[in-house]
Order: C-alpha cells, then structure tokens, then sequence
C-alpha cells in the first residue's frame, strides 16, 4: 500500500516536470512567433536549454548517485569540442544542419561518455572529497588538453596535431580545433527546439534511469554503500553505469551550446562553469529534477534582467543566491509551506504519512 | 506566529522594493540621436580594457553632443571578457534600439557578437579587437586597432629596423588567442629577418603566477631582448620576477602591456625601459591628443591609454561617415549600416591613433604603429 503511494508520487512529481518543461517551450515559442519577445531572452533560450541539461545530468551524479563531481564542464567541453568538429567536417556531407547538429550531438555524447568511463573507471574507486578533487582536476586537464590541441580536416581525412600546429594541411583544408583560439567560424546550427527536445530526452533518459531497477540500486549505493554491496549489488557497475550517462548528457548539453555561438574556447569551460552548474543542482535540491530545471533556468537569467544595476550586478546576484538558500532552508518558511501543501492534499490523509517521509530523504 | 509573519512581510517588502528599483532604472529614451552601443568587460580581469574604451567613448560623445549637430547616445555593457555574456549583452543593447555597434573591446568576446551582428545587419567598428576572426567574411565588421598578425610582423620589423637586440626570447600565453596570434606571426618574420630566437616559454590561465622557470630560461640562453606578447597582468608579474632575480634584458611589448603603468599595486619604476608598440601616444604634442589626456585625467584620474583612444576614435570615425552620408538619426540599423560599409571603404579618417587612416572591405585598418619606450613611469615616444 505504501510503497504503491510513493511509486504513485513520484510518477505524478515525474510527469509535473514533463509538464513544466512543455508548457515553458510552447508559451516560449509562441512568444518567439509572435515577436513579442526580448532579443535578451529569445538569445538566452538555448544556453538556458544547454544549462537545464547539465544541471538534470550532474544531478544523476549528485542528487541521486551521492558523489560530487566538480568536474562537469570538463565532459561539456569534450562534447562541445567533439560535436561541433563532427558537424563542421560533415559540412559538405550533409546538408541539413538540423540533422548535422543531431549527428554533432550524439558524436559529443558518445566521445563524453567515453571520457566518463576512462575518467569513472579510477576515480570511482575514490569516495566523498577524494572523488571531488579528481574530479576537479579532470575538467583543468580537459581543458589543458584542449588548450593544445589541433585538429584539422582535408582531402586526407582527419589530422591531428598537439601542442603545435603541425597539421600540414593540404590544399582546401581547414584547420577546425585552433588550440587556445578554440573553434571560430562555426555555422550556429542550435535551435530551442532542438534544445527543447535534447532536454526532453535528457529527462526521460533520467526519469526511466531513477525509477528503474538500476536506479534503485544507485540509490541503495547512495544511501549505504555497505548494505548495498551485502545483498549483492556491484557497486561499482552501477555507480559507472550513473556517472557515463551523467557525462554522455553532459556532453550532448556541450555540444548543443557551442553550436549556439560562432565561437568556442576551452577556457569556457573551466572551473567556475563546474561550480556555476553546481550550483543550480544544490540550489533547485539534491536530486529534485524540476528544482534543478528552475533554478538553471532562473540563474542563467538572473544576471541579465539585473543589469540595470550595472556595476552593482553581481553583487545583487550574490545576494539573491544567499537568500534563496537562507529561505529555501528557514524552517519557520518551511513550515509555511507544509500548511500550504497539508491544505492542498487534505482530501487525502494518508497521503501525509508518504509527505514526512519523503521529506527527511531530502 | 507573528514574528514570522513580520519576517515574511519584510521581505516582501525587500522584493518590492527591488522591482520598484528596476523600473525606475528603466532608462527614458530621447528621438534625436544615434544609439551607439558597445559590450566589454567592465568586470573581471580584463575591466581596464573595457572601463577605458568605454569611458573614451564617452569623452568623444559628450564633446560631440556639446558641438550639436550630430547627437550620440552611448551605452556600454558588461560581458567580463567572454562569449556567453557578450551575445547576451549585445541582445540587451539590440533591445535597447543600438543602431550602431561599437563591437566588443577584447578578440574572442568580438567574434561573438560579430557574427551577430552580421546577422543582424547593424554595422560595427570595434575599437580594439584585434583577432581576424574578427572581420573575416563580414563585410560589416571593421577595426579601428591593428590586427593581431600585423602586430607580431611590425614588432619584429621594428626590433629589426632598430636594432634593438639580435638574441631573442618569447614568453607567451598558450591559451590565448591574442597571445598566440602575435606570436605566430611574430615567429614567422623573425626567422624572415633573420632574427634569432633563443628561448620561446609558454605560461597558461591558472599557472600564470610563478614566471621564474621562463625567466631563468630567457637568462640562461642568453637573451638580450624578451618579447612579451600578453596583456599587462602576467607581464608586470614577469617584470617584478625578473627584477627580483637581477635580470635586466630590453623588454618588448605589445599594445596588451598598455595600462601597466595605471594597475593597482605595480611599482612603474619595475616597467622602466619597457619598450611596446602602440598606436596611441599619451606624450604625444599633437593638439588633440594633449586635450584629449587633459580630459581623461580630470575625468577619471589617470592617463589614457590606447583602448581609450582608440573607442574616442571609433565614435568621431563614426560623426565623420555619418556627416558624410548624410545620415538621420530615424534611419533604421540596416540602412545605416549599408550607408556606413561605403563610407568606411571610401573615407579617410584623422585620429589619435594615427593620421591618413584608411579602410579596406575586408575592415582592416592600416595606419602605422608608434614605438613607445617607459620613462620616469610615463609612455614616451621612440623615435
């Protein structure tokens, strides 16, 4: 019986967020159709659909696998740099951009994901702080890799340099990845659509993922790795398993927001971007896939509707970031809304015992 | 009970307040004249560069809307030297009405919302970035600094010319592209010249703090003259490493080391004997450019420098294409901005930072480079 009333939650919490993120792109769209739109908002809707990617996805690694990654840019980065190549080389190949940039974004996906098993397969070895430092070390090693990388693309096929530009290229060739320069030049293919679908994707991937068998058994690693290892789980398959799918979305997030502007460097992606998409994840709560959706969307905006304080921006943006975490953690607050939620479910009592209980597992 | 209720209220009341502030900053637009906009890093690591071009900027708009005539509305934005939060602040001024852009001040941010702008068909004369990403392939784009490959050519040209030192070493940033962009072409005419490069090091972003490993190899390969290609941050740590280990070759910059003097907490006698290549003379005897200096030191307190000069430029450049197209402040972005490629490839233009400037189509300025020595903790002319 109880178990059923949980199971019935989550289902319904699942399908609000599926709600939320629908009901935003069609108001959103319909908006963009109209014009009556800002070019602020309208140029910030595919960042925020990249940002909301990352957020969901370092949430699997945080929220629901329990280990704190800083080194989340670091996969972003290897799909950015990764996708967008893919789709520049395929320029003459395939026309539609929509299709190149879908291409670009599973290419992105597949290399992050790669990352994340050479990257998981050590690190995962580690627990709590351990983990967070190579982690944050993995994305400053991303991005040196990067910083002095060089690939280039001609008649030949693909080449590849390091360090220096060593490339060679032939006749007609194009050098795409310039190392510190990063990729200039690129044909914006991203649309909120397609980052309205990637999120879509992303959040069933996670939903399905949560609510599955293995999901149980990331959160029975979570909660107590020892109980978890006795009925016999393999902790370490199911810990890789969350944290290659966290990095493949990430990646795909990458990919997505580079190919929103003209130009990307390694340098983006370092580790404020880490910390900036962790705090969207502590911010909209540890492992609450709709918390995390609206405070990536919330922040990413915050800093542009307060520019009218111009020098004084950043600090009201702190400001707001404290207080969203001092009240999102008053009790008395708290309390407030418990009243609110205790009024709007009365009609069903029962429903009260599963609210208590689901609370203290936050 | 109460007391929370009190809690409650008063922040509402915080809330209000703080949307009531936002509208009150909402800011009352006026009809007659030309909306100038410009992105920067008004923030950050880079601010020197962004808060100089946009005050210049606004030296040249208030003495041009105190002559009448042609009147200017200037408004700079903030994007801390990055590409995210330039197109975001280049959407924010396209919001505001801009209808003609002042691009962004550093490379990278530029690319950015050039290719925005390009787009958008707003027209746009950055004052100092100096990437070709840049201007490539838009024929709306154009420059008013030199470009980063002709800085590297002209510096090793002048090392040559001068004679300035025959062993070379070339500290530079690897992960950036202002950095790397001089330095490749830097490389490239010094093998051409014959120059001899005895010591190349590299630092990037993160391990820029300690520079003893590059200076002790500058040292030991014997260096007579250490070519810095970066902004002035890494280069006055370099500058005070060196000093400290009792290492004195010829210092050669580039128009990044420009605002080394101004920097907070930097000894200028340490950039004594720096030698740079800029555009922009402070020294200079030149009439405008001494009334220029004068304002910008009662202004904002210190002296300007090439950044500054260069987005002064930008907006007179701007009055004398408007003046000449005959263009009216109710023309729409686009028109302006057709009225101002034909201009800009047509028009020759006097300015602090060079005299006879002239623009090709691709929006490359040619004009030519003032070697600058550091004397007393002042720019002064080299030749």
């Amino acid at each position: 019986m109880n178990k059923n009333k949980t199971l019935n939650k989550t289902s319904r919490m699942n399908f609000i967020t599926y709600g939320v993120v629908i009901a935003a792109y069609v108001v959103l769209q319909a908006m963009v159709s109209t014009g009556s739109i800002s070019s602020t908002l309208k140029g910030m809707l595919v960042p925020i659909c990249a940002y909301v990617v990352m957020a969901v996805s370092l949430n699997l690694t945080v929220g629901v696998l329990g280990e704190l990654s800083l080194g989340h840019a670091g996969f972003m980065s290897v799909g950015a740099f990764t996708g967008v190549t893919a789709a520049i080389a395929l320029q003459n190949v395939i026309p539609s951009g929509t299709l190149r940039l879908c291409i670009g974004m599973v290419v992105g996906a597949i290399f992050a994901a790669i990352a994340g098993v050479l990257i998981g397969i050590p690190v995962l070895r580690l627990k709590g702080d351990y983990l967070a430092i190579v982690t944050l070390a993995f994305g400053e090693i991303i991005k040196s890799i990067i910083n002095n990388l060089y690939v280039g693309v001609d008649a030949n096929g693909m080449q590849l340099s390091f360090l220096s530009d060593k490339t060679n290229l032939a006749e007609g060739g194009k050098l795409i990845i310039a190392g510190p320069m990063g990729i200039g030049g690129i044909t914006k293919l991203s649309t909120f659509t397609i980052g309205f679908v990637l999120v879509m994707i992303t959040l069933v991937i996670v939903f399905n993922l949560v609510n599955s068998r293995s999901g149980r058994a990331i959160k029975a690693i979570r909660d107590n790795r020892i109980a978890a290892e006795s009925v016999g789980i393999n902790v370490t398959k199911y810990r890789l398993m969350a944290f290659v799918i966290s990095a493949a979305l990430a990646g795909a997030a990458g990919t997505l927001f580079a190919e929103n502007y003209s130009t990307v460097v390694a340098n983006k992606f370092d580790f404020n971007t880490s910390i900036l998409v962790l705090v969207f994840v502590v911010l909209g709560g540890l492992g609450n896939m709709l918390g995390s959706i609206i405070a990536a969307t919330v922040l990413t905006v915050l800093p542009e509707a307060l520019r009218q304080f111009s020098d004084y921006r950043m600090l009201i943006y702190a400001i707001v970031l404290i207080l969203v975490m001092l009240i999102t953690n008053n009790p008395t607050l708290k309390g407030y809304l418990n009243i609110i939620k205790q009024k709007l479910v009365r009609r069903k009592p029962a429903a009260q015992t599963v609210e208590g209980g689901a609370d203290n597992g936050k | 009970m109460k007391h929370t209720t009190k809690k409650l209220l008063a922040f509402a009341m915080v809330l209000t307040m703080l949307m009531s502030l936002c509208s009150v900053f909402a800011l009352a637009d006026e009809g007659a004249a030309f909306k100038i906009g410009g992105t920067g890093p008004l923030t950050g690591g880079a601010a020197i560069y962004g808060n100089a071009a946009a005050n210049g900027a606004q030296i040249a708009v208030d003495e041009i809307n105190a002559e009448g005539g042609i009147q200017f509305d200037l408004r700079y934005e903030d994007d801390a030297h990055d590409a995210e939060k330039a197109v975001n602040a280049y959407n924010t001024l396209k919001d505001w009405g801009m209808q003609l852009s002042l691009g962004s001040v550093t490379s990278k941010p530029c690319e950015a919302t050039s290719a925005e702008t390009f787009a958008d068909r707003i027209f746009a004369l950055t004052p100092s970035a100096s990437s070709t990403a840049t201007t490539e392939g838009k024929d709306n784009q154009f420059q008013m600094c030199f470009m980063d490959p002709n800085q590297g050519s002209a510096s090793a040209q002048y090392i040559s010319d001068q004679g300035l030192g025959t062993k070379i070493a070339i500290i530079w940033k690897n992960d950036d592209v202002y950095s790397k962009g001089i330095r490749d072409t830097f490389v490239e005419k010094a093998e051409e010249l014959g120059l001899e490069i005895v010591s190349e090091t590299e630092f990037a972003d993160g391990n820029d703090q300690d520079f003893s490993v590059q200076i002790s190899d500058a040292q030991s390969n014997g260096a007579d003259l250490v070519f810095l290609p970066m902004y002035y941050q890494p280069a006055s740590l370099i500058l005070a490493q060196a000093a400290g280990v009792g290492y004195a070759p010829k210092w050669f910059g580039v128009d990044g080391m420009d605002g080394i003097l101004t920097m907070e907490g930097f000894d200028p006698a340490l950039a004594e004997g720096v030698m740079l290549l800029t555009p922009f003379n402070a020294d200079s005897e030149d009439e405008k450019t001494v009334a220029f200096v004068e304002k910008y030191q009662e202004l904002y307190g210190e002296i300007p420098n090439q950044f500054a000069a260069d987005a002064y430029d930008c907006v007179y450049a701007y009055k004398q294409a408007l003046e000449a197209a005959g263009a009216t402040p109710d023309m729409s972005a686009e028109e302006l901005c057709d009225a101002m490629i034909e201009q800009f490839t047509t028009m020759t233009f006097d300015g602090l930072t060079g005299e006879g400037m002239t623009w090709d189509a691709s929006g490359a300025v040619s004009k030519s480079p003032k070697g600058m020595v550091i004397q007393d903790g002042a720019y002064v002319g080299l030749d």
